[in-house]
């Protein structure tokens, strides 16, 4: 129990409380999170609301294999990541350790074919803000325009999360890495966990509202 | 690290101030609350004097009906700073991050605030987000107002608009980190005995701005990022001429800007029933009811932002709607009242500085508030709406209600947070003078509203002369008030008396740490066996200071 004494930060009296405050203070982040994307949220379900039928034709030009492939990749990275937890917790680092970089390779698969799928939209001219010229024969083709900036505005700060987690996680690995002690590593991937599935759980929001829009 | 200290090493242990290492590098590294919340203190004091600049070039404008010394876009630029710095890098900080910084942790009896480092970070980020800001100054100034309403800001404006909201964005997140500190200390880090319903109603006044502050302060975010892409990259959203609609930004914007007139408020209400209740020498009257109303205030503020657009083109509706939930937020405001003058009915009132202001805040809020109720009647708000009556109202609110308390908590605290007397005699004159001058400024605004003059012309027709030179005169009177503190306080801090620990003998766990306190605030952990404000008429208090 030494160890964990020694975890125990200057300003707590215990090592209960100390838990208790960084699982808070993560629950709070997340909730300014929420709010964050759903300002954006707000924005889609107003244009939505206003156009219908634009919307669907928009959403059929989105790549539908892709976006399905990269849902169930970042299922799956939930999945790892939540195990990596479990392992942590049971004492056993090597495992975690691999389930860890394997949550991170699954990331990074999905920022891939991410990438890929944007620049086939660029190839096809649906990049309002790039493109010199937004290709789009369905007629209101601003209201077109609007559907793929907030596409590329809602999943460009997705993956930039999504991106920023890999980072995270990739920290978690280093540090985690020879240290004897248990209960840092249990409280750090613990709350790297929360975050991955919150923005997991995001993906699970923007995949309907953009790729089965049609 | 060891939990108790023993007596003799408390003692001996140096001041939060005095402590080494005190070089000024251990000072921008530090993760004491006690001097994170001194680096507040300078920056918005800082920021305080420019916006109070921009407004003396508005008022020395207004004293004549033509433009004779601000262009009409100098001016656009002058009234945008003056909001913009008045608003994120004052008010919205003014008393989290400084007294609920310094205090918030001593009065739960807690070490420090549950993650120091973050707060710290917080600082730093206020600062990027001021240097954003001072550099949109310096380049020129922007002129959409402190709104950025679109399309004007998207699409018309000139000057540095996207410096300014990247500003603005940054500033953001340091409340929000502010936020997310406090929630999770209050939850967390409370002393034994120290039961929710035993917290000084500071504590449940800034635990009801941190909630405000992490739920309202990312929308603004997302909301100013948007307007940054549509003004850099035309991606419509908020633009009619591409599929977008304005109203949407009016939505989202105001989804913030309502409820962070509360962060500007809530504080203030908190600071204002600690000093009441300590200078009427009597416990608080419903005191249940006061922590309540907090939460309630906190929680309408939410749903009455459409009272911001009854003339935007927002359904009738919508705008009773928002008109009737908007009057629901007097209740708890009037109970807050009725309760602090109730608490001062049969006490034995000590007429010190600290409380001088705590009444002014009461009487200035008390005029805010209600005309808050003409604004929010939907027939009235189209007749004043964008008049100088909506500017009147909301400075009640923020100028004399926010900044009276603010000033009514450093005095109050001081003596804990410099451990020295400031002269009781100038505090007395600077409330007066504060009260009388603000009076003076924006009461007659509150007419020339009605009148019809619009707020934000830097020329008017010459009926309103009088009103405006008033106003200015007033003005004048209420800057020399606000300097006034600021030589006393300042004075205090090297030539002041020493206070001792409980200079106003008030109850409350701050005022059994030494004044100033050590590093980490007391010899041991605090233990709470009655509930808050035992305040006794009979106490030995006659309002005397030690020697
Ligand atoms: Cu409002």
């Amino acid at each position: 129990m030494k160890e964990a004494q020694n975890a125990v930060r200057m300003q707590f009296e215990a090592l209960d409380q100390q838990k208790q405050a960084d699982t808070l203070g993560m629950w709070i982040f997340l909730a300014t999170e929420v709010l964050f994307f759903g300002g954006m949220f707000m924005a889609y379900a107003a244009y939505r609301w206003f156009n219908p039928d634009v919307f669907v034709l928009a959403s059929k030009e989105l790549n539908l294999l892709a976006g399905s492939i990269n849902t169930a990749v970042l299922l799956s990275s939930s999945l790892t990541m939540a195990l990596a937890d479990h392992f942590i917790h049971a004492g056993n680092k090597t495992n975690a350790q691999r389930l860890l970089t394997l949550t991170i390779s699954l990331g990074l698969v999905f920022l891939l074919i991410k990438g890929y799928e944007y620049h086939e939209e660029y190839s096809h001219g649906l990049i309002p803000f790039i493109n010199d010229q937004f290709q789009w024969e369905h007629g209101q083709a601003d209201r077109a325009e609007l559907f793929f900036n907030l596409y590329f505005l809602m999943t460009g700060m997705h993956a930039l999360h999504l991106f920023l987690g890999c980072c995270l996680l990739t920290v978690m690995l280093f540090i985690n890495r020879g240290r004897r002690t248990l209960f840092r590593p249990q409280m750090r991937i613990k709350l790297s966990a929360l975050y991955w599935h919150f923005v997991d759980v995001v993906w699970v929001f923007l995949f309907p509202l953009f790729y089965l829009a049609r | 690290m060891s939990n108790a200290t023993s007596a003799g090493d408390y003692r001996a242990t140096k001041s939060y101030l005095h402590h080494e290492p005190h070089s000024i590098r251990a000072w921008l590294l530090t993760t004491d609350h006690k001097r994170i919340a001194w680096l507040f203190i300078a920056s918005i004091t800082f920021f305080f004097v420019i916006g109070g600049l921009a407004a003396t070039l508005i008022r020395l404008e207004l004293i004549t009906p033509v433009g004779d010394l601000l262009t009409a876009e100098g001016y656009n630029r002058t009234f945008s700073l003056h909001g913009i710095v008045m608003v994120w890098f004052f008010l919205v900080p003014a008393i989290p991050a400084t007294l609920g910084n310094f205090l918030l942790p001593i009065m739960i009896g807690a070490r420090d605030l549950a993650f120091p480092r973050l707060n710290l970070l917080s600082w730093y980020v206020y600062i990027l987000g001021a240097l954003f800001t001072v550099f949109a100054v310096v380049a020129g100034g922007v002129d959409t107002g402190w709104t950025f309403y679109t399309p004007l800001s998207s699409m018309f404006a000139n000057g540095n608009v996207v410096a300014a909201i990247i500003g603005v964005f940054v500033v953001g997140f340091s409340s929000i980190l502010t936020g997310i500190n406090f929630i999770a200390t209050v939850h967390t880090m409370r002393a034994p005995g120290l039961t929710w319903f035993r917290l000084p109603l500071f504590v449940w006044a800034i635990y009801a701005t941190a909630l405000i502050m992490v739920l309202a302060t990312p929308v603004l975010a997302i909301t100013l990022l948007m307007v940054a892409l549509e003004r850099l990259f035309q991606i419509g959203i908020f633009n009619p001429a591409l599929g977008g609609d304005p109203l949407l930004f009016q939505h989202l914007f105001w989804f913030y800007s309502h409820p962070a007139v509360y962060i500007m408020i809530l504080p203030g209400m908190g600071v204002v029933s600690e000093i009441i209740t300590c200078f009427a020498r009597k416990r608080i009257f419903g005191y249940r009811f006061m922590a309540y109303s907090l939460l309630a205030i906190a929680f309408i503020g939410f749903l009455v932002w459409g009272h911001h657009m009854f003339v935007s083109g927002q359904t009738t509706y919508a705008s009773l709607a928002f008109g009737l939930l908007s009057f629901l937020v007097a209740i708890p405001s009037a109970v807050k009242v009725f309760n602090w003058t109730a608490t001062l009915y049969k006490g034995r009132i000590h007429f010190d500085g600290a409380m001088l202001y705590a009444l002014g805040f009461v009487a200035l809020f008390t005029i805010g508030g209600l005309t808050g109720l003409f604004l929010a009647s939907v027939a009235l708000d189209v007749q004043v709406h964008d008049t100088y009556f909506v500017v009147a109202h909301f400075h009640y609110i923020m100028v004399g209600g926010m900044v009276m308390a603010y000033l009514g908590g450093l005095h109050f605290w001081w003596p804990k947070i410099s451990g020295r007397l400031f002269s009781e005699f100038w505090a007395k004159v600077s409330a007066i003078t504060i009260f009388v001058g603000f009076n003076l400024t924006f009461f007659p605004q509150f007419i020339m509203g009605y009148l019809g003059m619009p707020r934000r012309y830097h020329t008017y027709t010459p009926e309103f002369t009088s009103y405006h030179v008033i106003s200015s005169l007033g003005a004048l009177l209420l800057a020399a008030g606000y300097l006034l503190p600021l030589l006393n306080l300042g004075w205090s801090m090297f030539w002041g008396k020493r206070s001792g620990s409980n200079p106003w003998h008030a109850t409350g766990l701050e005022w059994q740490a030494h004044s100033p306190p050590p590093p980490l605030n007391f010899e041991s952990v605090p233990e709470v066996t009655e509930p808050p404000y035992n305040y006794d008429a009979r106490d030995p208090f006659d309002g005397s200071r030690p020697q």
